[in-house]
């Protein structure tokens, strides 16, 4: 058996999660609120304290070194069968190690697969690393035996939404910042919140770290080390899963029998993944000059308090530098290029042209900084085929041609045809992803040079600037810097020789051209699928004129959309009703777009109506509803259609 | 009188002994020869000449003279304790300047009028170069640096030394009718900067000196309070009040040295504050001169509600608005009895869970403080040899006990010193309750001896600094009060900033950086900081000093944490007044400036 001594934390005073777990129920903060609610609800405290302590049971970890051990055993066996390599930056785990002697350690990871936590657990055991509590969902309970056996092995549950409930609210915060405090275990989460299903960073969720950041906020540790962990793979476990569920097809449930009859996957192969453990961030460097000391010092530190605006700003701020310093450090494998060039050569594309783009596009991408894995020696045929090899699932060789692999075409309604297209597109979309926050700063420069009326600097930065705030939910964008980004993204551009610049002026060199284009065209899915997803909210009557929907189901959410122009819509109402309407300007051609079937670019275009102010969203006791004001949704329009010209699908072709 | 700021203090150095233990025997000179006292104290460092750290020919460490209980005594541990503790090495010195070279000093700039003026007046004076740059300086690092390597840019121009509060009226009127400066001057044990001249300033600096200012006006029994000249020093204020059988309890670290108007200008507190109070609790009645003229109260009454306590603008002012000449203060009957003691804590959160507890139930004993490990190693470092073989058994055996039988780490343990004062049978009682206290925390009792020797050190290490300013290695106190609820992570969080601002400034040793909690009150505690580190390979000492003491003091404030419990502000810790008591209240404390002194002839810049 392993022998385990992993290092731990200097000021560690070991105690077992059950100490905690009564350390947390007693502590004052608790029970603050308990005498709170008691006195507001007429309650006797006991009951309530009865129901902190159910919280805590549902929620709180229960690591045991035996369950570990027996994870490690299972996963290494299970890894070895999935996965071909697992390579990690040493450096990283050697300054991982340091930096939790030192202080509390919070875990960062990238989130793409259930793959993730498993395998960084399994890593720092192997490492001899002190394993970190995870904040997992509480769907995860679900699961029969697994469920308790990942509370074993250090997760604890958190419920998917509890803000109104004061006392969850309480009982986790202090379950985590007492783990934090006491430098229990490194503790781990997700900023993204949940898996992306497109592979694409999401943006990032504010509640889990305001918690871990708020020891250090009231002094009550010298500092806190966020370390952010990229974790890249060359084949996504979920993959068609994720494209399912895109696609409106719900997540199946968490159960041990669904995981069971996952294993046959275990025969298939994943491919690498990489782990790159990202340099500790000190937190105390982070917030050095920014936040005043005030507000902490003149009230009791036990008491809730809802944070200053400086801090909700400086919390959000230090969320998005975690995520763009997980995307500087998550590895491309060429699959992914390929990918991007062949979603631009649709439906087929000439074996030797795509190599060529493909060897063309890893230029291009090491240009902006993006870290390909492509050894020296490994010619780009190679690359490229065994790429095709490791996800023959989604596009294989055809007569010299390669094509998306979208089976069982021929024989389908048009319905189905347009599904199973859509799927392999969006399967094929979650690899060309991985690129585009690498690209977008660029990339929005070079869509904007097409969008302006003309090269005068202004004019571009105001259109780069108008398609940040659109994608500011889609891509990972620092607030507030968005000159910087746009000079980023020109510098980039100079550098690859695709434009030059002068004192008023930018334009794309001749050269250039074909990296303008290529660049638009990477993120025209995007352009059109907003404009698309837009257009519904206003042009929904017109629509439904011109186009009689064949389905009875479809037709009754048109009008009722259309209807609900005037009324408040939710979310669960909006999205469905959005894929069936681009479903039916699919089917009947007049759009291309199939990514616009994405259930999360949809939700990315509603919540940017929300920002750019375009839709109101309330919220109401049965959750948020939205209002459109149609007005300012077609000044939106506007914007994407007076300027862009409509490019046909064959134009977007490089 | 009113050094401002002149007196307390007292940077690194704690409290004096007790009269008990022997307080040094010298008595300030209470005649009109000021030179006599100035010859008896170092010019370029702390405390009396003949008493200082020295290395003897063995190269064991040894404390001269004969003032204080370790006088003359070898310390077999101290030198291994200073190398292991800075990587210091006794090969490496560094030497001060044997004295003051007259010819750096800046010349005087002279008002002729005014000197007239002064001549007619009678009132003694000097203009010759040590006096005057006897009274430049307090004791901070960079102040002791300068007279030991530099040289001041602005000192006093004149000395000047009234006997009472007349002659304090008349220099004043003097002053403002020439338009001068003038810098109150007590003991000169200030911290905060708080005498240095502002560099730029034209007119002629009057340095006023309080010390001849130093006796007992009278004693009212009946009332227990005694009117006394503002220039008179603790130590010689308490030995003349014992004559009479009383005492005022009021014992800051400093109290050699500082003098009662210099309490009452920086708001001093003493050691055993349990019993006695700080020194607003202790004030009745302030006569103060100012150039607006003389503010008083018409009463000496224990309380009163009329408006603001006009006292609460004098005590602080750090010599910004006049000169305090006399103080009706509280007395006590000396009391019968007295006690040490000391407690050995397994860890310092426990030991201050104790502290807290004690303060909870209002117990607290004359004094009690907490020393964490680094200090109490320090402390063990200072022991003198010991005479029998019989005493080195005891001890060893009662470090067994400790270690091995009751499983203290010896690197964690921390000590708390008490002292009891009062009837011996009310002593005796109190001391079971607070040692009651002390045990449900963990705490073993360790013995009279070392309590004792603790409040020794406190005032010993003064003179440490000297030491070790030869030996490159450069030290200060500082301190600050924190509600009870945050005296640990202040703690830890000032040392862990120290340490990690010593590495990044290119500290090659890791820092001495150690603290202590030197007072408890009912809604927390005093908490005071040591830190020391040794400079070879640095080429800015003072200036990368500098940055790290105010590192230390933004994360002191970060942490909850005053600006300063009784050190006061000076010119040290000026940029973080507005922070500390808002934008409407520096105003408030300006008017009040404005209209006492619209010329600013009390011109020391302290404050404001």
């Amino acid at each position: 058996m392993k022998c385990y001594t992993p290092v731990i934390y200097k000021g560690l005073s070991p105690c077992k999660p059950n100490a905690i777990k009564s350390a947390v129920l007693q502590s004052e903060q608790v029970q603050y609120v308990i005498k709170q609610l008691a006195k507001e609800m007429g309650e006797s405290p006991d009951i309530i304290q009865e129901e902190a302590m159910e919280i805590l049971d549902e929620m709180g970890h229960r690591m045991q070194l035996g369950a570990v051990r027996f994870f490690a055993f299972t996963l290494s066996k299970i890894f070895k069968q999935l996965f071909q390599r697992v390579c990690v930056n040493e450096e990283g785990m050697q300054r991982l190690q340091h930096a939790i002697q030192e202080h509390p350690v919070v875990l960062l990871p990238s989130h793409r697969s259930y793959v993730d936590f498993l395998m960084l657990s399994y890593l720092l055991y192997t490492y001899d690393l002190a394993l970190p509590v995870i904040a997992a969902g509480i769907d995860f309970l679900g699961m029969k035996i697994v469920g308790e056996l990942l509370r074993r092995a250090g997760a604890f549950f958190m419920r998917r939404s509890f803000g109104g409930n004061r006392l969850y609210w309480a009982v986790f915060a202090e379950y985590v910042k007492t783990m934090l405090r006491s430098g229990y275990a490194p503790i781990e989460f997700f900023l993204e919140g949940t898996r992306s299903r497109t592979a694409k960073t999401l943006t990032p969720k504010f509640g889990l770290l305001s918690i871990v950041m708020e020891p250090f906020f009231k002094r009550e540790v010298f500092d806190t080390y966020l370390v952010p962990i990229s974790i890249s793979y060359e084949r996504i476990l979920e993959e068609s899963l994720y494209a399912y569920e895109l696609l409106g097809v719900p997540k199946p449930k968490e159960s041990t029998s669904g995981l069971l009859k996952a294993r046959r996957i275990l025969s298939d192969n994943f491919g690498t993944i990489h782990i790159y453990v990202g340099q500790p961030v000190s937190l105390r460097t982070l917030a050095s000059g920014r936040i005043s000391r005030c507000p902490y010092n003149l009230v009791p530190r036990h008491l809730p308090q809802k944070p200053s605006e400086d801090i909700q700003e400086f919390v959000s701020d230090v969320a998005y530098k975690m995520e763009l310093l997980q995307i500087e450090n998550m590895v491309l494998s060429p699959w992914v290029l390929v990918a991007a060039v062949l979603l631009q050569n649709l439906p087929a594309m000439e074996f030797e042209l795509l190599i060529e783009k493909t060897l063309w596009l890893k230029g291009l991408t090491q240009t902006f900084g993006g870290f390909i894995e492509w050894p020296d020696n490994l010619c780009a045929k190679k690359a490229v085929l065994s790429g095709l090899t490791l996800h023959s699932n989604i596009a294989g060789l055809v007569d010299g041609h390669v094509v998306l692999n979208d089976k069982g075409v021929e024989d389908g309604a048009v319905g189905e045809i347009v599904f199973r297209h859509a799927l392999a597109v969006l399967m094929c979309a979650t690899y060309r992803n991985q690129l585009l926050n690498v690209f977008v700063r660029p990339a929005l420069v070079a869509v904007a040079l097409q969008m302006a009326p003309s090269f005068r600097k202004e004019e571009v930065y105001s259109c780069f600037n108008f398609l940040r705030d659109v994608f500011s939910d889609e891509f990972i964008f620092f607030p507030g810097i968005s000159l910087k980004d746009f000079e980023e993204g020109c510098f980039l551009l100079t550098k690859c020789d695709a434009i030059q610049t002068s004192q008023q002026e930018i334009y794309p060199t001749d050269k250039g051209s074909g990296t303008v284009s290529f660049l638009s065209a990477m993120f025209r899915p995007f352009v059109e699928g907003y404009q698309v997803l837009i257009r519904l909210n206003t042009y929904i009557p017109v629509v439904n004129n011109a186009y009689k929907p064949r389905r009875l189901k479809s037709q009754l959410i048109f009008r009722y959309l259309s209807k609900e122009m005037k009324e408040a819509f939710t979310e669960k109402q909006f999205i469905p009703a959005v894929r069936n309407f681009v479903f039916q300007l699919l089917e009947k051609g007049s759009t291309q777009c199939y990514e616009a079937l994405s259930s999360d670019m949809q939700k990315n275009a509603l919540s940017a109506l929300v920002q750019l102010g375009a839709v109101k969203k309330k919220k109401t006791p049965n959750g948020f509803t939205y209002n459109v004001n149609q007005e300012a949704v077609g000044k939106i329009l506007d914007m994407f259609d007076a300027r862009i010209p409509v490019q046909k699908p064959v134009a977007a072709r490089l | 009188r009113g050094s401002g700021a002149g007196a307390e203090g007292a940077g690194v150095i704690e409290p004096g002994e007790k009269e008990a233990q022997g307080w040094p025997c010298h008595s300030t000179a209470p005649c009109q020869e000021v030179v006599a006292t100035q010859e008896l104290l170092k010019w370029n460092g702390w405390g009396y000449n003949d008493s200082k750290f020295i290395f003897n020919k063995k190269g064991q460490a040894e404390f001269t003279g004969k003032r204080y209980r370790l006088g003359g005594m070898v310390l077999p541990t101290f030198k291994e304790w200073i190398e292991k503790t800075f990587g210091a090495s006794l090969e490496h010195k560094t030497t001060s300047r044997a004295s003051l070279n007259v010819n750096d000093v800046p010349p005087p700039i002279v008002n002729e009028e005014f000197l007239q003026d002064l001549r007619a007046t009678k009132i003694s004076y000097s203009q010759d170069a040590e006096d005057r740059v006897f009274r430049a300086h307090g004791h901070c690092l960079h102040e002791i640096f300068v007279l030991r390597e530099g040289m001041f840019k602005r000192i006093p121009d004149i000395v000047v030394w009234p006997v009472c509060h007349e002659d304090v009226v008349k220099i004043v009127e003097l002053a403002c009718k020439h338009n001068l400066c003038i810098i109150p001057f007590g003991g000169g044990t200030s911290v905060s900067s708080a005498l240095e001249c502002p560099e730029e300033e034209k007119r002629m600096i009057i340095s006023l000196d309080t010390s001849q200012m130093n006796r007992i006006l009278w004693i009212d029994e009946k009332n227990l309070t005694a009117c006394v000249e503002a220039g008179i020093v603790g130590q010689d204020l308490e030995k003349q009040l014992a004559e009479s059988g009383f005492c005022t309890g009021h014992e800051p670290d400093s109290m050699e040295f500082s003098s009662l108007g210099g309490w009452v200008a920086t708001r001093a507190s003493g050691m055993k504050k349990n019993i006695y109070g700080n020194i607003e609790d202790l004030v009745i009645h302030i006569k103060m001169v100012t150039p607006r003229g003389i503010v008083e109260k018409n009463c000496q009454v224990p309380r009163m509600s009329t408006g603001p306590d006009i006292h609460h603008f004098i005590m602080g002012s750090e010599g910004t608005l006049g000169v305090v000449t006399e103080v009706t203060i509280k007395i006590r009957p000396v009391p019968e009895y007295q006690k040490y003691g000391s407690v050995v804590f397994p860890n310092f959160e426990r030991g201050v869970a104790c502290l807290r507890e004690v303060a909870k139930q209002r117990c607290a004993p004359a004094s009690i403080r907490l020393v964490d490990n680094a200090q109490f190693q320090f402390g063990h470092a200072l022991k003198p040899q010991v005479a029998s073989i019989f005493t080195s058994f005891l001890d060893g055996l009662k470090k067994f006990y400790i270690t091995k039988f009751k499983g203290f780490d010896p690197n964690i343990l921390c000590v708390a010193t008490l002292l009891f004062e009062g009837d011996r049978e009310k002593v005796l009682q109190h001391e079971k309750q607070v040692y009651d206290i002390a045990t449900k925390f963990g705490g073993l009792a360790a013995g009279e001896d070392n309590g004792q020797r603790g409040y020794m050190l406190t005032f010993v290490i003064a003179y440490l600094r000297d030491l070790g300013l030869d030996y490159y290695v450069i030290g200060e106190s500082f301190e600050t009060s924190v509600p009870w609820d945050r005296v640990l992570d202040l703690c830890r969080n000032v040392k862990e900033r120290i340490v990690r601002e010593c590495k990044e400034k290119g500290v090659q040793f890791a820092p001495l950086s150690t603290c202590r909690v030197t007072q408890t009150y009912d809604a927390g505690a005093c908490v005071y900081f040591y830190f020391a580190f040794n400079y070879r390979g640095i080429s800015d000492p003072i200036h990368v000093y500098e940055q790290i003491e105010r590192a230390a003091r933004e994360e002191i404030l970060a942490n909850g944490g005053s600006l300063s419990h009784h050190h006061g502000v000076g010119k040290l810790r000026k940029r973080w007044m507005k922070e500390s008591i808002s934008d409407v209240g520096l105003g408030m404390l300006r008017s009040v400036k404005e209209y006492v002194d619209p010329n600013n002839i009390f011109g020391n810049k302290n404050l404001l």
